[in-house]
């Protein structure tokens, strides 16, 4: 224990040293060294505790597992739509009508807020894919049902905040920043679709 | 410096601010920087920091766990699997928490025992000692509940026959446990409300920690020579002696706790939980995690059902007690050459009772229960009592600075003088 002390005190005195010697050059010591290598070796090693915990809360691997969704477009008729749930989320699929794509395809792109091509949204122009989330803050927009209000496009109204979406999905009127978000999918046959 | 405000030492205008308003840097400072440490602990010495680094991480991992559990009796197995199987580092948290719980017991247990060999429980201490206690009960409470979460056959029939213990008492023993129980047996009820216990319980703990740091920050540590500082030369600042001292143990602590959660996660837990809780089949051999085994050979050491939980409480309640009962003045074993053997002879029969726990209650079992659970109250009731009186202790040192650096240690001579030894202090 003297033994201790009596090295702690002279290296104190050498740190005190250093410091006087140069005029704003001090000189680095051995407690320096040991106490820089100390404190990075414990952050690194503090890091590697807290990531565990932190990667805990993101998605688990049975809900990464259920991140796919298929559905067979078969009975759905012409005009019709329907609602599937993907991660949790209503995806609309609607079957348009011809009156619905041609009133889509002809507004020209500078009357749009979020300027997108019909094209680009819609690959195979009767059938429309979209996530069912107002891109304003999160409520599910009416017009699924053929008796809900389907604004002043005739897409989709959000009741939250008074959102317009035309038969694209695309933003027209009202707080929400962007287009309904088309989800990635891919046709595994004419009538099967598999999202996500 | 305006008036109300405290007079803090601290230069950095930020903390000054703060510490002007609320001491707590000044606190911490006191507390734990230039605090008067005894300048004779030995490794003993780390475990009561160990204890609430243990209590911690207990914490931290049960928040976390306890996003993904579900505590419902048609989901609890399976949501543990998950968090075993799917949930990210699950396994990694699971068995952490789970091996914590065993570190938790092997660090207080050292940490009590440090307390027997080196007389911390007396005067002016025994508050200390029986907050201690007072923790000691609440860890075990809420290990207990923990273990019945993953909702396992071990956790269902050790969940039946620690509430069934209840049962014993006279007249109301039936009422109480279906109170207990929220129902006629353990089930969904049961699972709930300890859950609910076992979240709240932990903070318990932090609360009477506390209370047993004050305590221990009023009379101030004991040490291995069981002999009270006298001044400036016997002790030495908390930080940074301790603080390092203690990280040191703090490094062989996780060395082994790594070593369980990695190599051996299951070592210390019973197969039988990893099977899903069935009320109509009991598993042939039913056993309590390895740290309650003492005390579960004491329960079946006695043949009567009432005598059997009134011993398995009684020799813990029987902690609360022990200041008054060990009448010897002289604090560490070091000094009482009988004494020591005594305890030594005791540690090895609390050894005996968990191995002897763990096995089943028939033939010579139970004798060797029955003899150990005489031993292991003659200690406390006999031993120590009369010892008291009889034992002619060894010599005490005059001072810790005497016995630690020699008889040349003199004030103001020596290889250390008194002046070097308060140096750091005054810097700290």
């Amino acid at each position: 224990m003297g033994g201790d002390i009596e090295v702690i005190a002279m290296a104190e005195m050498v740190t005190a040293q250093g410091a006087s010697q140069g005029a704003g050059q001090p000189e680095a010591t051995k407690r320096d060294f040991l106490k820089l290598t100390t404190t990075a070796f414990a952050a690194v090693g503090v890091g590697a505790i807290v990531w565990p915990f932190i990667a805990s809360m993101n998605p688990a691997r049975d809900v990464l597992a259920l991140a796919s969704t298929e559905l067979d477009l078969s009975p759905i008729a012409v005009g019709q739509s329907v609602t599937v749930m993907w991660r949790g989320k209503p995806v609309f699929v609607r079957h348009r009508t011809p009156e619905q794509i041609a009133a889509a395809r002809a507004v020209p792109l500078s009357e749009l807020k979020d300027p997108a091509t019909d094209e680009s949204r819609a690959p195979r122009p009767e059938w429309l894919v979209m996530i069912g989330v107002c891109t304003h803050l999160g409520c599910v927009p009416l017009g699924q049902k053929p008796t809900d209000p389907t604004g002043d496009f005739n897409g989709w109204f959000c009741p939250c905040h008074g959102s317009h979406y035309d038969t694209s999905g695309r933003i027209r009127r009202g707080p929400a920043p962007s287009n309904l978000e088309i989800p990635p999918y891919s046709f595994m046959s004419p009538t099967q679709i598999r999202i996500g | 410096m305006a008036i109300g405000l405290h007079d803090s030492p601290f230069k950095n205008p930020v903390i000054r601010w703060v510490d002007q308003r609320l001491p707590v840097f000044t606190m911490m400072q006191k507390e734990y920087g230039t605090f008067p440490t005894p300048r004779n602990f030995n490794y003993f010495w780390n475990f009561g920091a160990l204890a609430m680094i243990n209590l911690l991480i207990m914490i931290a991992t049960g928040v976390f766990l306890s996003m993904h559990y579900t505590a419902h009796t048609a989901y609890a197995f399976d949501s543990v699997e998950r968090i075993m199987r799917d949930v990210n580092y699950g396994w990694l948290i699971r068995y952490v928490h789970m091996n914590g719980a065993s570190m938790f017991f092997i660090v207080v247990y050292i940490h009590i025992w440090r307390g027997l060999y080196y007389g911390s429980y007396k005067a002016p201490r025994e508050l200390l000692w029986m907050l201690g206690v007072v923790i000691f009960l609440l860890m075990m409470a809420t290990a207990f509940m923990g273990y019945v979460l993953p909702w396992g056959q071990m956790s269902f029939w050790g969940a039946t026959v620690i509430t069934n213990l209840f049962s014993a008492i006279p007249l109301v023993g039936h009422d109480i446990v279906i109170w207990l129980w929220g129902g006629f047996s353990v089930d969904n009820p049961t699972l709930n409300r300890f859950f609910s216990l076992h979240y709240l319980l932990p903070f318990v703990i932090v609360g009477v920690v506390f209370l047993h740091v004050a305590a221990l920050h009023i009379t101030g540590s004991n040490n291995p020579l069981g002999i009270e500082p006298k001044g400036p030369q016997d002790t030495l600042p908390f930080h940074p002696y301790y603080t390092i001292k203690d990280s040191v143990g703090m490094v062989a602590y996780f060395a082994v706790f790594a070593f369980l959660v990695f190599f051996m996660p299951n070592y210390l837990g019973h197969p039988d939980n990893y099977i899903p809780a069935n009320p109509l089949s009991t598993p042939a051999h039913i056993v309590p995690e390895w740290y309650f085994l003492p005390f579960y050979a004491i329960l079946r050491a006695v043949p009567d059902k009432l005598g059997g939980v009134v011993l398995m409480f009684g020799s813990i309640a029987i902690l609360f007690v022990l200041p008054w009962l060990d009448t010897s003045k002289v604090r560490s074993m070091r000094f009482r050459p009988i004494a020591r053997i005594f305890l030594l002879l005791w540690t090895i029969n609390f050894f005996v009772l968990m191995w002897v726990g763990a096995k089943p209650a028939e033939g010579h079992y139970v004798l060797i229960a029955q003899i150990a659970t005489v031993i292991y109250f003659a200690y406390f009731l006999v031993v120590l009592p009369a010892l008291g009186r009889l034992e002619k202790p060894l010599p005490l040192p005059e001072s810790i600075a005497r016995a630690v650096l020699g008889p040349n240690a003199t004030l103001g001579g020596g290889p250390v003088p008194g002046a070097v030894a308060a140096k750091p202090m005054d810097k700290a």
